[in-house]
């Protein structure tokens, strides 16, 4: 029999005498806060538009902002960070445009996208070393969710957060799962000796 | 027949109480199975089954609001938006915790089932005399020889994927093909029994995920998406619904009725058996009787430890089976979070297709043989080898495309694995009703005061200490040993409470799983351990519900119960 045959049998059978009804069944969903009630307005978005596409630009894949990478930042800011990484973060786009006034006597905005790339790898550099002083070197791969509302250790570097949020919502989008990595709904199969060639892609999940 | 009597009544629809109305009803018994939850139809409602990380409002993390809702399932892997609403939240069910301990508990129509991790191992001979040999806890009344037969029984229906390796330590049982190691786990595993000489050997993972499809149960075989937890349309794993009720529902004999919380065995004291059990209707706060010859409890360990403490209050204060002084006691889990990562140099022309549901196990190798360590019992590892993903850490790169580039490509392999140890039965170990904190159905709740002692303690290093020893013996680099420290609980392998043994006045249940005060009375869940063993124990209640099932029936044919 196939899958498709077997399918429709099961769908087909597993009826019966239930006493009492159906209720939610995982579904439970906690919706996303808008992210201006905390604070992040439109103009800080475009801003992490253009820092998330510096971090991961579009190039023969698609980039941050085809994965609409900002808007998922602003998401998880608002509902999976504790208060106090919420205002490191915009204390940081704030960091942000002090640093770009400096360096080229211009907001982020208006700086070139070479201008906007010198300037974020110098604060990623910056920002490691600054995690390192404090033994957070795995600041990067954590997620957003980490941290509880009572805890005092000390905050990465703010452009980690930002670095970290990009690569986050970026490989988990539906844009960067299945145009930049690859993906596969249903393997149906595993092979565990399969050829690998430099250059292919790798598996989103 | 009257509306509310029954042939046999199961409270519980998970792993246990599903294999109860199975086999009940299939030997012809009227079964009515109580599920406290609601229920959850095979597939209708398993609506995250296709969902991915970029269809839920927050890419499947918890968020902050989520965790302060749920102060104990965000203690572990479990808070998260996919499985949401899956573990029962502490707001309506709380428990208090004299000692933390995490309690993931599964209250819907085939419990966790749903939920589990599927690794099914068959404890071995040792396991069931290591308490009489030892002088600990008492001894099993049953022997490996006793249950041989009904693991295989068990293992042929459930579906059970994995390689016969006729090891003493961990025996063969009725297998489909297993699921594949990968090329650099079969590596390692030559090298480990090189380094070893063959007294340790990385083997396929045995898994409740079938490789072979099951027509005759309408289940197809696993297709490696890796999202059991999400309930599987395929019907790849063996949970309730995929397997158990859809037989007990097809001999007509079964009803399931959800939303009933079991308050109360009742029992009748002058023919010293129960006569049917006690629920309140969680929809309308009713209370009902339901009439029957035979009760299963199988509610999960310390829920049925629970409903015992609340039978036969007025013949015994501590509840059914408390004569025996250990009604509650000797709760045990299985405790982790200890292993060790490294990094395999190589195979850069090697990759893989599909997500496994399982990887590799080394069964225990310690106190075992000629083996002989300062603590008792031992330990296996569960582990994988894999490519790393985009989420690793490139320190050399900073930010572009060239970083974009990197990450879009697998990185280097590297391995993991995790100890699970036996946690010995303590008498000290134990729950108990807080008769002063109550449920918002006005029921007394559970307080937890157990916790894991020296033996443990002592078996932790070792778990730590090995897994980096055996990586270096094979030669892996950046080899890190970690204890990610571990409150009981957390394993969701909670056992004991009303143990199994050979006199009343030691243990609560018979050889057969019946209360000695009520012999109509079978727990088959986890709470009838008598010791834990190392391995994944839900195959074990598995076996032994069937094993009881059996014996039940027969007795009722008898006219003994």
């Amino acid at each position: 029999m196939d899958r498709r045959d077997l399918l429709k049998m099961i769908a087909a059978s597993t009826g019966a005498a239930f006493v009492g009804g159906n209720a939610m069944a995982w579904g439970l969903k906690v919706p996303a806060t808008d992210p201006a009630k905390v604070g992040l307005s439109k103009d800080d978005i475009s801003l992490m538009s253009e820092v998330a596409e510096t971090i991961m630009p579009r190039t023969d894949t698609p980039g941050a902002k085809d994965a609409q990478c900002a808007q998922m930042m602003a998401v998880l800011v608002a509902d999976c960070y504790t208060p106090v990484q919420q205002q490191a973060f915009k204390d940081g786009l704030r960091k942000l445009n002090l640093v770009s006034d400096e360096r080229f006597d211009m907001p982020f905005l208006t700086l070139s996208n070479a201008q906007r790339f010198e300037l974020l790898n110098d604060l990623d550099a910056q920002a490691k070393e600054y995690n390192a002083e404090r033994n957070l070197w795995g600041a990067v791969n954590q997620r957003a969710n980490s941290r509880d509302a009572d805890d005092t250790d000390p905050l990465p570097h703010y452009f980690t957060m930002f670095k970290q949020l990009t690569l986050f919502t970026f490989f988990t989008s539906e844009v960067g799962a299945t145009k930049v990595l690859r993906y596969v709904g249903i393997p149906g199969k595993y092979d565990g000796d399969m050829p690998y060639e430099k250059g292919d892609r790798a598996w989103a999940t | 027949m009257a509306d509310n009597v029954y042939d046999a009544i199961v409270v519980g629809s998970g792993i246990s109480g599903g294999w109860a109305a199975k086999e009940l009803a299939e030997k012809g018994l009227k079964v009515l199975m109580l599920e406290r939850g609601r229920n959850i139809e095979h597939i209708k409602d398993y609506v995250n089954a296709h969902n991915e990380a970029w269809n839920y409002p927050h890419r499947d993390l918890a968020t902050q609001e989520m965790k302060e809702l749920e102060p104990v399932i965000k203690r572990d892997y479990p808070l998260n938006e996919s499985t949401y609403g899956m573990w029962e939240s502490h707001q309506t069910s709380p428990y208090v915790e004299k000692k933390r301990f995490d309690w993931y508990r599964g209250y819907h129509v085939g419990g966790r089932s749903l939920l589990w991790g599927r690794q099914s191992y068959r404890l071995n001979e040792a396991d069931f005399m290591a308490n009489a040999k030892e002088g600990v806890g008492v001894d099993w009344p049953i022997r490996y020889s006793d249950m041989a037969s009904w693991y295989d029984y068990v293992e042929r229906f459930a579906g059970i994927s994995g390689s016969r390796d006729g090891l003493d330590v961990l025996p063969d049982g009725q297998y489909q093909p297993p699921i594949p190691l990968n090329v650099v786990e079969k590596d390692l595993a030559k090298r480990l029994q090189k380094a070893f000489k063959g007294t340790r050997h990385i083997i396929n993972g045995r898994s409740a995920n079938m490789t072979e499809p099951k027509p005759e149960q309408n289940r197809v075989n696993c297709q490696y998406r890796n999202k059991c937890w999400l309930g599987c349309p395929f019907g790849g794993y063996f949970s309730t619904q995929s397997s158990t009720l859809p037989v007990a529902m097809a001999t007509g004999n079964l009803t399931v009725r959800p939303f009933s919380i079991v308050t109360r065995v009742l029992y009748d004291k002058d023919k010293k058996r129960a006569t049917g059990v006690e629920i309140l209707d969680s929809e309308n706060n009713q209370t009902y009787e339901f009439k029957s010859k035979i009760v299963f409890l199988n509610a999960s360990a310390l829920n049925s430890v629970w409903m015992l403490m609340n039978s036969a209050t007025d013949v015994w204060d501590g509840g059914l089976g408390s004569s025996s002084g250990e009604l509650g006691h000797n709760i045990m889990d299985h405790h982790f979070r200890v292993g060790a990562s490294a990094d395999i140099e190589g195979f850069d022309d090697k990759y893989y297709y599909g997500r496994r549901p399982s990887g590799f196990y080394i069964p225990r190798f310690r106190n075992w043989g000629d083996d002989k360590r300062d603590y008792l019992r031992g330990f296996g590892y569960q582990g994988a080898a894999s490519r790393q993903g985009w989420n690793r850490n490139v320190a050399e790169m900073g930010i572009g495309a060239d970083l974009k580039n990197t990450l879009s490509e697998p990185g280097g392999w590297s391995i993991g694995m995790t100890a699970f140890g036996e946690m010995l039965p303590n008498h000290d170990n134990k729950v108990y009703l807080n008769k002063a904190q109550k449920d918002k159905w006005g029921l007394p709740v559970l307080e937890m005061d157990v916790e894991i002692k020296e033996n443990e303690y002592a078996m932790r290093k070792d778990m730590m200490n090995d897994a980096v020893e055996m990586f270096e013996k094979m030669g892996l680099k950046n080899v890190q040993g970690y204890d990610a420290d571990y409150a009981p609980g957390m394993g969701i392998h909670e056992m004991g409470g009303a143990r199994m043994g050979r006199d009343p006045k030691s243990s609560v249940l018979n050889a057969h799983n019946q209360v000695w005060d009520a012999p109509n009375v079978f727990v088959t869940d986890g709470a009838a351990m008598t010791s834990a063993s190392c391995v994944n124990p839900s195959l074990t209640y598995m076996a032994l519900t069937a094993r009881a099932a059996n014996f039940a029936v027969e007795e009722l044919k008898k006219g003994n119960i």
